[in-house]
């Protein structure tokens, strides 16, 4: 029993993290299942997280108004800007979101009143692995009853063909729009949650690199289904634990062999498992089935 | 009038990267966001041949260009042929370059560190020259007429030899092309040659300009690089080259009036104006809405 | 009438793809629109389904104005399509392609299903049930669960036409739907059009497949190089001069 609560205490901290992450590899998830790349959430993450940090430390906000502060500022923004940015063919968007990434990281940067390139610091830890985990048990729950409704078949519609899904009457622009405030919100939260983990936000943790670590999660877990990012964070997130042998025989900086394992992970995913871990039961099963029935012939 | 030579000097580079990246676009229709992993990666080549293995700077300068170049085409053969047939190519394949990027930047940091490395003193000239009222740097006008150079000799490739008319044709139609017995692979192959030599040469003369090669070069760069395609209009090699010139006048124009921290914002703005009013961009042709 | 086109035209740049077309489909009328390759047939149906906006004229669904309007609006109207290269969805199984046909006819909202409410899930039984049943009158129902992109040419054929049923719509447009197929199943597309059309639906059929097109339809137009050159009975239109020569071209 000791060794459970021990080990409960060191691993307290990267279950957390698996949580905030899994919340943002959703929240990439949320535009990709309607076929949209947006990179745009690097961007909402530091609205939510600075929005937190901010309300936090000059109000006495009880927590949950906080972190609702830090869904629903970002959501806001995300109208505005989402209506022109999604009309938008793919790379496009994907090109107009990652500027929407840089522009809030340097509005931030040249914020004298967060201190600029330094941020805020000592903000108290507010969330734990229990408040970071209901609140992805709601995202999971939105996502489930989304999936098998009309609106969820919609979605899928959008993602497969958008004009043809325009012809039987579906208003893709809605619908884009609502997923990508969604996904505004998911990051805001995660934000903010995340700002109450590490105790400090600065400009230099939303910047591109975050984005392609959401992105590689939820890639890598697999966006057929909401599953998942939560695989891809909980996979990623624990990777450097394993890593960390790795480094010690190649002789490799940790943060350099996190961000290769990164990317050869994800190369391998896009070019051999493109849709991701949560499709690997389902790919040996056929694999198995094919040898079975080759067998049977030759018998 | 200095503002006017610094900006030229800073629009060549920004030419030349944004004029490897259109050439892929053009031909494959996949942004590679692993280009300026290629930029960060050749300045760091050249750092080495220059550095260690005390290669007069000239001479290493066609070397590293080219070792950029077989680095393009590996990235091709591994990261973008293996897409080719899918439905969703386009974002497959740019995640498949994020991915080679992500990749190319981790060796460079684990190769060289992060910090940032000088050039060697004397690999450098010193020169500087007054003309018509500015001082210029022989450094800059080397860069000027380097790029300037890559830029003529890549439009008498493209109008005037073979490979050029193939490689047109491939861009316009695939199939077409196929059909009519080009090599499209080949084509292709010799596409992301001379897309990330040209990405870079950029690189080098950037680090050589700057004298300051690291790690995270790249990534304002990368940003920039897509203002000036999407300015000059994806998949136009003349938008790329205008946009490219244009954005370096304006954006020294402009740090020179406001001040240097919203250097990288002008991009930005340039980037969502752009984007919102005319996606199209200056000269380009490629449809930028849904149906 | 159901569905009105009036002196429609569309130009793209120096190109006059339809040139001041008039015509009009009736409730339960199977209109045929025929012509030669090229002649604009295909640029009609986008303009009435929404894709493309007309240069100049009208067109008017049950009375409302639907040029100009976006194509989701236009099938708001009671307007839903077929393509002429089939555009199935083709990660989704037939019955799920068939239920998103039905996005317009259900009332779903978001928040019931959000509340795991029962009523909820009786709609969602009752709209798979529907589905269930367009695919069985296209003699599909036990490809049901097979993915769209899996299924023969004809058989993609038969669930698009099911999908664009199932949001019920006023009038029907289809584009050239019995391409490459064999006679046994020409037949079959011809008896579930006329089907169509006794249930109350218009139809308004792009063929090039002339027999057919003079056996199911109530009225045909006739286009060439973007311009009616005929319109009227089944009988009158075969032996209209104009569309005789459109076809085989003047003897020199």
């Amino acid at each position: 029993m000791e060794n459970l609560a021990d080990l409960w205490l060191t691993y307290q901290t990267a279950v957390a993290f698996i949580g905030v992450n899994a919340l943002l590899a959703l929240s990439v998830y949320a535009t990709l299942c309607c076929g949209q790349l947006s990179l745009a959430n690097a961007g909402f993450m530091a609205i939510g997280g600075y929005a937190g940090a901010l309300l936090t430390l000059h109000t006495q906000l009880p927590f949950a108004l906080v972190l609702a502060a830090a869904a629903a500022l970002p959501a806001l923004v995300a109208v505005p800007l989402g209506l022109p940015v999604l009309r938008l063919r793919g790379v496009f968007l994907a090109i107009a979101t990652i500027g929407w990434g840089e522009v809030v990281r340097l509005a931030l940067v040249n914020w004298d009143y967060t201190n600029g390139a330094l941020g805020l610091v000592a903000i108290p830890q507010r969330a734990g692995p229990g408040i970071i985990f209901l609140c992805l048990a709601l995202a999971l729950f939105v996502f489930w009853r989304l999936r098998g409704g009309r609106t969820g078949y919609a979605l899928e519609a959008i993602r497969e063909d958008e004009p043809a899904a325009r012809t039987l009457g579906i208003d893709t622009t809605a619908h884009k729009l609502a997923m990508f405030v969604l996904g505004a919100a998911l990051a805001g939260l995660a934000g903010g949650l995340e700002a109450h983990l590490t105790f400090m936000v600065a400009p230099s943790g939303y910047g591109f690199a975050r984005v392609v670590d959401m992105l590689v999660q939820a890639v890598v877990g697999g966006v057929a289904h909401f599953g998942g990012p939560v695989l891809g964070a909980a996979f990623l997130t624990l990777l450097p634990e394993g890593l960390r042998e790795v480094s010690h025989l190649t002789g490799m900086e940790p943060g350099p062999l996190r961000l290769l394992a990164n990317g050869l992970v994800l190369l391998a995913v896009i070019l051999f498992l493109p849709n991701g871990l949560v499709s690997l039961p389902g790919r040996l099963r056929a694999w198995r089935d094919e040898r079975r029935a080759a067998r049977a012939l030759v018998d | 009038m200095q503002q006017v030579v610094n900006g030229l000097f800073l629009g060549s580079i920004y030419a030349l990267f944004a004029l490897g990246y259109t050439l892929v676009f053009g031909v494959l229709d996949i942004l590679n966001l692993a280009h300026a992993a290629v930029f960060t990666v050749c300045a760091f080549l050249a750092l080495a041949l220059v550095g260690t293995l005390h290669l007069p700077t000239l001479v290493a300068l066609p070397i590293a260009i080219g070792l950029a170049g077989l680095l393009g085409v590996a990235l091709e053969r591994v990261a973008f042929r293996p897409l080719r047939g899918r439905s969703d190519s386009n974002i497959s394949g740019l995640i498949s370059s994020l991915a080679a990027a992500t990749i190319l930047e981790a060796l460079a940091v684990a190769a060289w560190g992060p910090d940032k490395l000088r050039f060697p003193f004397g690999a450098l000239p010193d020169r500087r020259v007054q003309l018509a009222g500015a001082v210029v740097s022989e450094v800059q006008m080397i860069i000027i007429a380097i790029s300037v150079a890559m830029m003529v000799a890549l439009t008498f490739l493209l109008r005037r030899t073979r490979l050029g008319r193939q490689i047109r044709a491939v861009a316009e139609s695939p199939l077409a092309a196929r059909i009519l017995g080009v090599d499209v692979d080949r084509v292709i192959a010799a596409s992301f040659f001379i897309s990330s030599a040209l990405g870079g040469a950029a690189g080098v003369l950037f680090g050589l300009a700057f004298n300051d090669v690291s790690a995270d070069m790249g990534r304002s760069v990368e940003l920039k690089g897509l203002a000036v395609i999407i300015l000059g209009g994806m998949g136009s090699m003349p938008g790329a080259v205008l946009a490219g010139y244009g954005l370096g006048l304006i954006e020294v124009f402009t740090v020179a009036q406001v001040g240097s921290s919203w250097r990288d914002g002008v991009s930005f703005a340039v980037l969502f104006l752009v984007l919102l009013l005319r996606p199209r961009g200056l000269l380009g042709q490629a449809a930028t809405r849904l149906a | 009438m159901l569905l009105s086109i009036e002196g429609v035209s569309r130009a793209f740049g120096g190109v006059r793809a339809v040139e001041d077309v008039t015509f009009a489909v009736g409730a339960g009328e199977v209109h045929g629109l025929i012509g030669p390759n090229g002649a604009g047939k295909t640029t009609l149906l986008n303009l009435v389904s929404g894709l493309l906006r007309p240069t100049a004229g009208r067109i008017l669904v049950g009375g409302a104005r639907a040029d100009g309007l976006a194509s989701h609006r236009v099938a708001a109207l009671g307007v839903t399509r077929t393509f002429q290269n089939i555009r199935l969805f083709p990660h989704l199984s037939a019955l799920e392609n068939v239920l998103v046909g039905e996005h317009l006819r259900r009332d779903a909202p978001l928040w019931r299903r959000m509340l795991c409410l029962p009523a909820a899930a009786r709609e969602e039984r009752g709209a798979r049930e529907r589905a269930l049943a367009l695919l069985a009158q296209v003699r599909l129902e036990d490809r049901a669960q097979e993915q769209a992109g899996n299924l023969s040419y004809g058989e993609q054929r038969r669930v698009e036409i099911a999908r664009a049923l199932g949001a019920e719509p006023r009038v029907l447009l289809l584009d050239e739907p019995t391409a490459g197929m064999n006679p046994a199943e020409v037949d079959s597309v011809a008896s579930l059009i006329r089907a169509v059309a006794r249930l109350g639906h218009s139809v308004l059929l792009v063929e090039h497949n002339v027999p057919l097109v003079m056996k199911v339809c109530d009225r045909i137009t006739v286009l060439n190089f973007g311009r009616v050159i005929a319109g009227g009975a089944p009988g009158d239109v075969a032996r209209d001069q104009a569309v005789v020569d459109a076809y085989l071209g003047t003897r020199r």
